[in-house]
């Protein structure tokens, strides 16, 4: 199996800073606006996040490959996927509460949000259209959860300030939040043209 | 809102424009917000796509309602909504495969929506048929008319035309139509929201402090 590293390379980089998923393709904001209040909880959810991201892509991979493509069941892609993540997550949090109550104790609220929001689907269905290969896979999985760490980091920043500013009554609270994500975002554009893909 | 047997279908529809507006009030579904307003035509067509959904999704679990057992009904809303997004992206394949390249991967994700699977849970699971549908009416109609309102500035002030029909012909701003452009649109409506909304409040409650 040749591993291609610089197509490796390429990916994460893409996923993380070109195709950001919260800056560049809006996706788990709502997540992102919740959970970016305080460092101690981005952090927290970046962890749980890109672990929870590459093992469901990985899964999903998996099935979409061995099982949906020879069953010819791919238009079905969008109910399995999403049983396999709230499966998986549902499985994690079992597991974790039982083996690891400590970690369970840190990470396990961030468990219950993942399940069900936009940016976890995304990576298997964007993995399915473009039919990666399983490494290729991962390596986006993990580009994906890098880049929502480092939104959500850079948010978590901001916002422990932003608590102090003085802000218009309409706007406190999301309406700003939403206008300091504009600006990251409009910083983050000044990645788009860093590789040629 | 969780009553039952309510007969205030109007009440009901404008409950989900404006009360518990899913964008600009409760601030869920956020994610294809920004991504389809870019223009008005995808705007549009996902406002009506979510609104086909969540109306069908709750008038199939208002049905159902009494036959699901408590303990799973999760999954099963879960299912019922991933069946409903599976045909609505089919069909937009099929009838506007346009705009459906744009945005195929967000009709997809219409299946994540947090307020659909809200509303499922707190309203049709309780609710009887005609309720439950207006309910679902008024929640996708809050939706479609929130991103109308948005894709309309956006494609307007940011490309200077209206579903492809140039309009404005000097120079327009093209950062309504980046990503960036999309957060600002999305927050500055949401705090004109708010100010209209406490302006309302302060004019129907005058007594009560701000």
């Amino acid at each position: 199996m040749s591993m291609d590293f610089s197509k490796l390379f390429e990916l994460i980089i893409a996923a993380s800073l070109i195709n950001n998923f919260v800056f560049t393709r809006f996706l788990g904001l709502c997540i992102f606006f919740g959970v970016s209040r305080k460092m101690e909880t981005a952090v927290g959810m970046s962890i749980t996040f890109t672990s929870v991201m590459m093992i469901s892509a990985a899964l999903s991979w998996l099935i979409f490959n061995y099982i949906m493509i020879p069953l010819d069941i791919t238009f079905l892609k969008i109910i399995i996927f999403i049983g396999i993540v709230a499966g998986f997550v549902q499985a994690s949090d079992t597991i974790m509460r039982k083996v690891s109550p400590g970690l369970y104790y840190k990470l396990g609220i961030y468990l219950a949000l993942i399940s069900t929001n936009c940016i976890i689907l995304a990576v298997p269905l964007i993995n399915a259209g473009e039919k990666y290969s399983f490494i290729e896979s991962l390596a986006f999985a993990f580009g994906s959860g890098a880049g929502f760490a480092l939104a959500l980091i850079i948010m978590a920043s901001i916002r422990e300030k932003l608590e102090l500013a003085d802000v218009p009554a309409p706007f406190k609270g999301t309406p700003i939040a939403f206008i300091v994500t504009g600006l990251i975002a409009l910083a983050f554009t000044g990645f788009s043209g860093l590789i040629k893909l | 809102m969780t009553q039952t047997g309510t007969t205030d279908y109007v009440g009901l529809i404008r409950n989900g424009i404006f009360k518990e507006n899913t964008i600009f009030k409760l601030a869920l579904s956020l994610c294809p917000s920004i991504a389809v307003t870019n223009n008005l035509r995808n705007g549009f067509l996902m406002g009506v796509a979510v609104l086909f959904v969540q109306v069908m999704v709750n008038i199939t679990i208002s049905l159902m309602r009494n036959f699901i057992h408590p303990r799973i009904r999760l999954p099963i809303f879960m299912l019922i909504i991933s069946g409903w997004v599976t045909i609505t992206d089919m069909s937009m394949a099929a009838f506007a495969p346009e705009a459906y390249k744009q945005m195929g991967l967000y009709i997809q994700l219409i299946v994540a929506f947090a307020s659909i699977l809200a509303r499922a849970e707190m309203f049709a699971s309780k609710n009887k048929f005609m309720p439950s549908m207006f309910d679902g009416i008024g929640m996708g109609l809050g939706f479609l008319l929130a991103l109308t309102v948005i894709s309309f500035f956006r494609e307007l002030l940011g490309k200077g035309s209206l579903w492809g029909f140039p309009i404005i012909q000097a120079k327009p701003l093209l950062i309504l139509i980046l990503p960036a452009g999309g957060f600002f649109a999305v927050g500055i409506l949401m705090g004109f929201f708010n100010w209209m909304s406490m302006r309302n409040e302060k004019r129907r409650h005058p007594d009560r402090a701000a």
